[in-house]
């Protein structure tokens, strides 16, 4: 038995912004950052939910990585105001930061790292979640999940519950063209790992299959031209859809060690998560083959790679993913992201604990033991094909 | 000579049980700094009349005791481990996958989420061990 949890509805296409409109209700909170402020994209959204008889408070206070601290602080507003809608508008930290904003201003006896799939949260009694992401992307939109940052421990929570899911999810193509070239590559190549890995997954299943393997075809074919081009507007649609479908795959199957040391080197030297699951997608691949091998040899092949052998299917996909990085400007290992070797070996232990800990290793289709996880972050730094 | 199997449950099996968990080096690690103890219960339904009840000690990554008690009232411990005879027979031929079993309401786990959460290896490795003691099931 499984489940496949999913928004309610999702709006896509041209203009998919004015649904909001539509939306019935009376008071809006707008989760979101400075520079999407800046944009003027909260005020967009603003403006048409106030077209439709709402209130509207923006709250632009969220941080590039999202702490307990930070998303207290945006539900003790909450509470004052009152919402009967939270509004996520942004990348993966506003979404994120706008899913734990609502579940304390529900529930304001609890503690955000206390969320969790075990426990019935209550929600949806006070209020209800639109999800618009500007980013292609976490595809955080469409999944259970929340990132939130423990400042004190310099760890990541992963934090999950089916009712943290969105009601509505608006994929607005005109909003990621303000992406910059790096973000979306960055953003892009996230989506990538999702497919892949959820595509490989312990829990992957026919669902979570025909979202990742349509989302890694899309993102194969048109991230380059997205990045290369921002006005391109058929790529910057297609891979803000991607996003979202490599996102509800994901949250339906798992991912895997790729994200789980993404998260690790992210939480410790700060790296953006797009460029940090990135980063590891290809020797987890080549890690991972050995009980996935037919599963990855799929995934080659459904992007038109012709091999004899699925070995040798696999051998083209990692190849093809080092391309597509290269294409996009993104760094192959870690040593090219600037961290000295001595700053590496300092925190080794720790990026080996944290990936260790966290569910997503548990979830891969070749479990690694501390030791496997401490060879491949060694790997990933050096660029070194994996061969054991 | 054939391997001794221990029936299913009784208070021999928890027993082994915990010496598969002290021999375990990766859950000793990743346990170094957990304190909480359990019950674990075989909730009543099919061939169980009476839900079977186990407490566990764990503790900086070793299992100070563990032992069958009466009754689930027995002791108050810091977290309840339950399901069915069938699903803990599952989990013990590693037929179910523990977390899936828990997302999907197959077992339940009752406690301070947000701390297990932290532990997720140690969790892990935990449930495991039900694999490696070889078993004689009773019903």
């Amino acid at each position: 038995m499984w489940e496949f949890t999913s928004p309610r509805t999702i709006v896509f296409g041209e203009n998919a912004l004015e649904y909001l409109k539509t939306v019935e209700g009376k008071r809006a909170f707008i989760v979101t950052d400075r520079v999407i402020k800046k944009l003027g994209f909260a005020d967009k959204v603003a403006g048409y939910m106030k077209q439709a008889g709402l209130k509207v408070e923006i709250f632009d206070e969220v941080e590039t990585e999202p702490s307990a601290e930070n998303v207290t602080r945006g539900a003790e507003l909450a509470r004052k105001y009152g919402p009967d809608w939270f509004v996520g508008l942004g990348g993966g930290s506003c979404i994120d930061a706008a899913k734990a904003i609502w579940v304390l201003y529900e529930r304001p006896d609890m503690e955000v790292a206390a969320i969790n799939p075990l426990e019935k949260l209550g929600l949806r009694q006070k209020a209800r979640l639109i999800c618009i992401p500007t980013t292609s992307g976490t595809g955080s939109d469409a999944t259970w999940v929340t990132m939130i940052t423990d400042v004190k421990e310099c760890r990541k929570m992963e934090l999950t519950s089916r009712e943290i899911v969105a009601d509505i999810d608006i994929l607005d193509p005109e909003l990621a063209k303000s992406m910059p070239p790096r973000v979306a590559a960055d953003t892009g190549l996230d989506a990538l790992t999702h497919a892949i890995e959820g595509y490989v997954s312990q829990w992957r299943n026919d669902f979570s299959d025909a979202l990742a393997i349509r989302a890694i075809q899309v993102i194969f074919k048109y991230l380059p031209r997205a990045y290369k081009n921002p006005e391109d507007k058929e790529a910057k649609e297609k891979m803000h859809n991607a996003a979202t479908m490599a996102g509800m795959s994901f949250s339906n199957s798992q991912v895997g060690i790729a994200h789980a040391m993404g998260h690790s080197l992210g939480a410790v030297f700060h790296v953006p998560h797009g460029r940090s699951v990135g980063l590891f997608l290809s020797c987890s691949i080549e890690y991972s083959a050995r009980d996935a091998m037919e599963r990855y040899a799929d995934i080659a092949r459904e992007i038109g790679i012709e091999a004899k052998t699925d070995e040798e299917a696999v051998k083209e996909l990692v190849q093809a993913v080092k391309r597509l990085e290269r294409e996009v400007g993104a760094p192959g290992f870690i040593k090219e992201l600037g961290i000295s070797r001595g700053d590496f070996e300092k925190r080794l232990d720790d990026l080996v604990t944290r990936a260790a800990n966290s569910l997503c290793t548990f979830m891969n289709p070749r479990v690694p033991d501390v030791e496997d996880i401490k060879k491949l972050i060694i790997y990933a730094y050096e660029g070194k094909k994996v061969d054991f | 000579m054939a391997e001794k199997k221990y029936k299913y449950p009784s208070e021999e099996w928890i027993k082994a049980w915990t010496e598969e968990l002290n021999k375990n080096k990766e859950y000793a690690e990743a346990a170094k700094d957990w304190e909480g103890d359990f019950l674990f219960i075989i909730t009543a339904g099919g061939p169980i009349e009476k839900e079977f009840v186990f407490y566990v000690d764990l503790w900086h990554g070793k299992c100070r005791d563990a032992y069958m008690v009466s009754s689930r009232d027995a002791k108050k411990t810091a977290f309840v481990y339950e399901g069915s005879y069938e699903n803990w027979k599952k989990l013990i031929r590693g037929e179910l996958d523990p977390t899936r079993a828990l997302l999907t309401r197959q077992m339940k786990l009752k406690g301070n989420m947000a701390k297990v959460m932290k532990y997720a290896k140690a969790a892990n490795e935990m449930v495991k061990t039900n694999t490696k003691v070889p078993t004689d099931f009773l019903y």
